[in-house]
């Protein structure tokens, strides 16, 4: 057990907390503010907000240029172009979390997209997709789910024919966050009918100024999360934009779906969470005593940080496996999209419980807690439980993939 | 960085491990718990030493190997997987460190060197200082001590036991002294002993530095807190495999029960809490080893309570696992659910502990 990053990373860390005293608890303002009202909260930023306010398109391009975001991205798409290096990357996180740093933007685009087409795409795609969705100007959505391919996604029926040199599409998406703030669209179509099911699908990028789509929004319970309907009708798009060869993209797609499954619930972000509930238990009280000093409540809020403390040391487990590739932690990164949702939801749930009736203030109550981010965050969770493949799906995973338990039989007979 | 057991350490522990599985079969395990294993369990006992774990926690100086707690918690790991019917906890674990920490430079110098020849086999009791009973207690006058003690761990056969008082002063006394009556406890755990001792001024020697520094006792009960939470974590792990394994086998509706989802998704739970656990029991015992106090009494705490609560929800669900099986004494499953059981309440149970990690953090004003 070595738990030091060794004193080579001494003055890159020094740098790192330099940076991060700058920009502690700064404000990020965003063209569209809507679309990010409750990223704070997911992301476990800090809501102190006392500090610089910089644009969001701004601080991205600020962190590329430091190299605490996009670090391993080349140059030449508008990332960094520095060596891959999971201990400084591990170092800026940490740094950015203790610091209460706002962390670079996430989302589709750059936390999926951009990998996918690093790996995957032509060098014109690279080069016209890449840096203008680091820079935050490029928002995509994803649209892989349809009403009938959910769990049983490779069942998915959107269709495409290339037709005159170009691609026609018709079709149905569901579950399409931000479907409505994107200019752009990555989407899995089914243009080899005759292929079997898993071949038969490409992996295509489509503007979604298209005419022919339609966005329908799909009100969720947290009133706000913004998921959408996408209908397709004729909508045409230029042969390049399909990513990989055609019938490719179910490969494509799984390339990088593990990538978010894990970064689903991130441990730092949780810690974060648990440390904004025990400010809210020592400050809020009821009948004159603090919340901390109801010992039932005491008791649930130890419970979660015990939970939460395994998971942080997890991490540093599956870090290490990255730095040593002879650590064999296979089982361990199967399990924490199922361990860290249902952790995450746990938490916020718990902020909501002690808080008793204020608990139930939500959105632009006068009275509402923390702008309202525990039942937003609560439900929100409760959606991630579900979406990203289901954690009862990730139960199969884990116990056919991981424990070597056998597959349910097929049903042969229509019942 | 590297975050896990060394080579070495997991060398050690598949050794453990397959001494037992080669010497303590469930039959034996089973013959020891009724009372009709003596020399098998004195022969297991000897191979396991001959293994060399009592020496692991006393310093090279002394004679021993001068390893530290996650060396330990590697070992513990493996007893609890094969609920090794063997003193270590107190035996191995607190008993070295207590004298190494608390004894004067004559006394270590005495003392430890007999651990590692294993001329002297301590037992320790603790109950006074964690969770004291109305009817306990001990008191030490003119370097003799009088009281009751509960729940001394790895007391039987022993040649000394130490003991704390209510303020944590750590003591020790000869297990045959003419003036302590022992009671062996009947304990739901077969593989483990426990005694109550009843002590009429008995001569007793006090750990010097111990009586000076409370931090040494808190320190012992850090590291028996963390080696119990191994202990289950290797049951845990133990009971999962049985689980899994006869789900594989069992049959019925002509499908492998481990082909229902149901199976599936309760082994997936397990195996789901189970596995940041060890990443938490190793964190705790390398803080302990860097002797980082804050954070290590903190994750002694928190491994302890939140393994005596995964452990639990595992024993009971790999059991169901098992079906009717399960509950019989003939696949002996049991054993591990009972040491999970008893591992949960030593040292302090869940919700006392959480609530001293509650107190280390300053949230009780």
């Amino acid at each position: 057990m070595d738990l030091e990053f060794g004193s080579e990373y001494d003055e890159f860390t020094k740098n790192v907390q330099d940076f991060c005293k700058k920009y502690s608890n700064a404000i990020i303002t965003n063209a569209n503010d809507k679309k990010f009202e409750m990223h704070d909260a997911l992301s476990g930023n800090s809501n102190e907000k006392t500090g610089k306010v910089i644009n969001r398109s701004e601080w991205q391009r600020l962190l590329i240029e430091k190299g605490y975001f996009a670090r391993s991205i080349p140059k030449e798409y508008g990332g960094y172009g520095g060596e891959p290096d999971i201990i400084k990357s591990r170092i800026i996180a940490n740094e950015f979390s203790k610091n209460k740093v706002p962390n670079a933007m996430g989302g589709q685009g750059i936390d999926m997209l951009v990998p996918t087409l690093l790996e995957w795409g032509t060098e014109e795609q690279k080069q016209k997709y890449i840096k203008s969705t680091l820079h935050g100007e490029t928002i995509w959505c994803q649209g892989y789910s349809e009403p009938n391919a959910g769990s049983d996604l490779a069942n998915l029926q959107t269709k495409g024919e290339l037709i005159d040199g170009k691609w026609v599409i018709n079709g149905q998406k569901i579950w399409t966050s931000t479907a409505q703030f994107s200019q752009m669209m990555f989407c899995l179509i089914r243009t080899e009918p005759d292929a079997s099911k898993h071949a038969g699908i490409s992996f295509i990028l489509i503007p979604m100024d298209t005419p022919g789509i339609e966005i329908r929004p799909l009100v969720d319970m947290t009133l706000k999360a913004g998921f959408n309907e996408v209908f397709f009708d004729d909508v045409t798009v230029p042969e390049e934009n399909l990513v990989a060869k055609r019938g490719e993209g179910w490969s494509v797609a799984n390339s990088v779906l593990g990538h978010e499954r894990g970064s689903l619930a991130n441990p730092n972000a949780t810690m974060n969470r648990l440390n904004t509930l025990i400010n809210l238990m020592k400050e809020e009280t009821i009948d004159g005593r603090r919340l901390i000093d109801v010992p039932s409540y005491r008791d649930r809020l130890l419970q979660v940080q015990g939970k939460v403390m395994a998971v942080q040391a997890h991490s540093l487990r599956l870090l290490s496996s990255k730095i040593n590739p002879n650590q064999n932690v296979k089982l361990g990164g199967m399990i924490q999209k199922l361990v860290g949702t249902e952790l995450r939801h746990e938490l916020e749930g718990l902020a909501i419980d002690i808080m008793g009736e204020l608990g139930t203030l939500y959105e632009d109550d006068p009275n509402v807690r923390d702008g309202g981010s525990w039942q937003f965050t609560y439900m929100y969770f409760l959606g991630l439980i579900i979406g990203g493949g289901t954690n009862q799906i990730q139960k199969n995973i884990i116990s056919e993939r991981g424990l070597g338990m056998p597959r349910e039989p097929k049903v042969t007979v229509e019942v | 960085m590297y975050f896990g057991l060394s080579e070495e350490q997991e060398f050690f522990q598949d050794n453990v491990k397959k001494f037992l599985a080669d010497n303590a079969s469930i039959d034996e395990i089973r013959k020891i718990a009724i009372g009709e294993g003596q020399d098998l369990q004195s022969e297991i006992f000897q191979g396991i030493i001959n293994l060399g774990i009592n020496a692991l926690l006393v310093p090279e100086k002394y004679g021993g190997l001068g390893v530290g707690l996650l060396h330990a918690v590697a070992i513990s790991q493996a007893l609890g997987n094969g609920v090794g019917p063997i003193p270590f906890s107190a035996s191995y674990v607190m008993a070295p460190l207590a004298i190494n920490l608390g004894g004067s430079e004559k006394q270590k110098e005495e003392l430890l060197p007999k651990i590692v020849s294993n001329e002297t086999r301590f037992g320790v009791g603790l109950s006074e200082f964690v969770g004291a009973r109305e009817d306990a207690g001990l008191e030490i006058k003119n370097n003799k001590a009088t009281g009751r003690a509960l729940f001394v761990m790895d007391a039987e056969n022993s040649d000394k036991i130490i003991l704390a008082t209510k303020a944590g002063v750590l003591f020790f006394i000869d297990s045959k002294d003419k003036n302590l009556i022992a009671n062996g406890l009947t304990t739901v755990d077969k593989t483990r002993t426990f005694q109550e001792l009843i002590l009429d001024k008995v001569d007793c020697e006090i750990l010097e530095e111990s009586s000076k520094n409370i931090e040494v006792v808190k320190k012992v009960i850090d590291a028996g807190r963390i080696i119990l939470a191994a202990d289950t974590l290797g049951a845990s792990e133990s009971m999962i495999e049985k689980a899994i394994a006869y789900s594989k086998e069992r049959k019925q509706f002509n499908r492998t029960i481990g082909s229902f989802q149901a199976v599936k998704h309760m082994c997936a739970e397990m195996a789901a809490d189970l596995e940041p656990c060890y990443s938490l029991v190793w964190q705790a015992a390398h803080s302990f080893d860097v002797d980082s106090p804050f954070e290590s009494r903190l994750l002694a705490c928190q491994a302890k309570s939140h393994l005596s609560e995964i452990g639990k929800s595992v024993s009971k669900k790999a059991t169901e696992v098992h079906g009717g099986m399960g509950f019989t004494d003939l696949l002996g499953l049991h054993y591990w659910f009972k040491r999970i059981g008893l591992n949960r309440q030593i040292l302090g149970a869940p919700e006392i502990v959480r609530e001293e990690a509650a107190e280390i953090q300053g949230f009780n004003q």
